[in-house]
């Protein structure tokens, strides 16, 4: 089913998977106390050779307890290395118990049991706030299944910023499994929640006509109201801005006055067809700030650190 | 100053309730399971409840600036419908173990039948098993053989009293409370339970060692602001501000906080993690700040009409 949706790129071996899963293993071993560490592995080995669901209940909510909540060590060369081989995972930024949670989900799907589906749907259920996370972050590491785009589904349903990025941000799942609809959903909804679209993984493979199309009925939304349209919306159209409609909603973001909407109509415009239409008519400065675009120094990116979300 | 309210039924209430506690210092409230009004009749609803309180009123309260923490339990009165609450028991152990659970609670008797009594022994032991405190609602009738009574079956089951709070105590309870060990919380609810006015008088003359003040705000006439409001009479009465300060802050941070579960660093210094994802963008909680609210008043202002 992965393999199916229209610009997606190669898809994730499972070997890749199988090699991330253990780089994380290797990071919380060295991240906790050898005591930790051997308190998680008689328990993940609990699990293994006498499941029970009291054991798996009690583990999930005693690792916070045992390993405490620092930050998981993810060295800067390693960091790379993870990139390179899970495009767009951070498990940088997670923390110990996060780490360990999603290590006892792991084993669990890959413990050959036939209802893992139905299991991690009751773990959602019942979840915290930092379980829900644990278990959404978890599917980085997961082979997608219907039953676990039905649970990140209704995740994606949450009010709960932190909640919906374990699933949006940083997370290769999404882009592998989700359908058009689902995935034009979250997108649509990151923007909604005041949440960002950098972090996305496949934002741009995953693109498509009817996102860009809601994505501009969502901005006149937003002008209507006389609030903000965030730079990042325009990423999402440009590719696929055909109509005079839509190259009109650009032009008018490249004059809003919202910081880092002329860098985002631009660069939206210098991933459209009808570019070279437009370039007699822009102003001296957006050719001066359109070169920037073509140079590389303004990007997506700069415009996530600059504007979005400025590091503190 | 900074205060808890020990026994806060947030889910009943309205995010203004959260912008006034947060302006008058509340750092931290801790959410009993209770009775809804309406009785529940099946074990999933239930299930819900308990979910919504780890869960999404933690997160409510932290748009706040407000620490949220929570007691499990079956509650006295659904006690009583034995098939729901067989079913509640099965699934209890699942969410003690919860994250910011400090309690099993708020257990106890109501009209002290026997389901009651089943339900609450077998509480009592299944606190003893995870070594959780115990917060104990006592009766708004036969109150006082009920509060006895109580504090009677704990130490049956070998619960110690530094292990349990008995709560919604009057004058007629709080000697007996005190003189056997256990903690006494005094619930601020208006016509029902504690006048603040009374309140001070008992701080007069029984101190503040293990005395603690809530609002037990529901979905009932009551105010939310019980805790700051019964502190600032007390202070104009000449209560000692540290006395103040331990029945209401310290006291329920001591009590509460021998789940493991509840820590001043939580709302002084919150973990990294926590300041990326859950608190982020919500500068209240970070770098030890009290709370700090922008919209408080503004809204309540009935000749402000304009609503953006």
């Amino acid at each position: 089913m992965n393999s199916s949706h229209p610009g997606m790129a190669n898809d994730i071996q499972p070997s890749a998977i199988a090699q991330a899963t253990q780089a994380l293993n290797d990071c919380l071993k060295s991240s906790i106390s050898d005591d930790c560490w051997s308190w998680l592995a008689g328990r993940r080995e609990l699990l293994n050779n006498d499941y029970s669901d009291k054991a798996l209940h009690i583990t999930l909510g005693m690792i916070p307890r045992k390993l405490g909540r620092e930050d998981l060590q993810v060295g800067k060369t390693l960091q790379a290395s993870l990139h390179a081989l899970l495009p767009g995972w951070k498990p940088h930024l997670w923390s110990v118990d996060t780490a360990a949670r999603v290590l006892v989900i792991t084993d669990l799907a890959n413990s050959g049991r036939n209802d893992f589906g139905l299991l991690y749907t009751e773990l959602c259920r019942t979840a915290d706030l930092n379980e829900q996370i644990a278990l959404y972050q978890a599917t980085a590491l997961l082979e997608p299944s219907e039953a676990l785009d039905q649970a990140l589904g209704d995740g994606l349903r949450t009010s709960i910023q932190a909640v919906f990025e374990a699933i949006a941000h940083n997370n290769p799942y999404p882009s592998r499994a989700f359908d058009t609809h689902r995935w034009n959903h979250m997108v649509l909804k990151a923007l909604f929640i005041d949440s960002t679209l950098h972090p996305i993984v496949g934002l741009d493979e995953r693109g498509n006509s009817e996102l860009a199309t809601i994505l501009c009925d969502y901005a006149h939304e937003r002008w209507a109201a006389g609030r903000p349209v965030t730079p990042e919306l325009w990423r999402c159209v440009g590719p696929y801005a055909k109509t005079d409609q839509q190259l009109s909603d650009l032009l008018r973001a490249l004059n809003d006055t919202t910081p880092g909407s002329a860098e985002g109509a631009l660069l939206a415009l210098s991933s459209s067809e009808k570019l070279t239409h437009l370039l007699p008519t822009l102003t001296a400065e957006h050719q001066q700030l359109l070169h920037s675009v073509t140079a590389g120094d303004v990007s997506w990116s700069t415009v996530y650190s600059t504007y979005i979300k400025p590091s503190t | 100053m900074m205060f808890i309210d020990p026994h806060a039924h947030m889910i009943s209430r309205v995010t203004d309730d959260y912008e006034r506690m947060a302006a008058a210092g509340v750092v931290a409230v801790i959410e009993p399971s209770f009775w809804l009004g309406q009785p529940r009749t099946h074990v999933g609803t239930y299930i819900d409840y308990l979910s919504s309180i780890v869960g999404f009123e933690r997160f409510r309260a932290s748009q706040f600036g407000i620490r949220h923490y929570c007691t499990i339990g079956l509650n006295s009165k659904e006690a009583n419908n034995e098939e729901l609450a067989e079913a509640v028991m099965e699934i209890l152990p699942r969410f003690a173990l919860k994250e910011g659970v400090v309690a099993i609670g708020e257990i106890g008797y109501d009209e002290q039948t026997e389901l009651e009594d089943r339900y609450f022994r077998q509480q009592l032991e299944l606190a003893k098993e995870l070594e959780l405190p115990v917060m104990v609602h006592t009766p708004h009738r036969d109150k006082k053989r009920g509060t006895s009574r109580s504090m009677d079956v704990c130490e049956e089951h070998g619960v110690d009293p530094s292990m349990v709070v008995i709560d919604h105590n009057n004058e007629e309870t709080v000697k007996e409370v005190l003189d056997r060990g256990y903690w006494a919380a005094f619930s601020i609810y208006p016509s029902t339970k504690m006048g603040n006015a009374r309140m001070v008088d008992i701080l007069e003359q029984y101190g503040a060692d293990r005395m603690m003040v809530d609002s037990a705000c529901d979905w009932g006439i009551s105010e939310p602001l019980g805790v700051a409001k019964t502190a600032k009479l007390a202070l104009e009465r000449g209560i000692p501000e540290g006395n103040v300060r331990k029945v209401c802050y310290q006291n329920a941070l001591d009590a509460y906080g021998q789940s493991g579960q509840m820590k001043e660093e939580d709302w002084l210094n919150p973990p990294a993690i926590d300041q990326r994802s859950v608190y982020e963008g919500n500068s209240i909680l970070r770098g030890g700040r009290e709370p700090v609210v922008t919209q408080a008043g503004k809204a309540a202002d009935p000749d402000n009409l304009i609503i953006e």
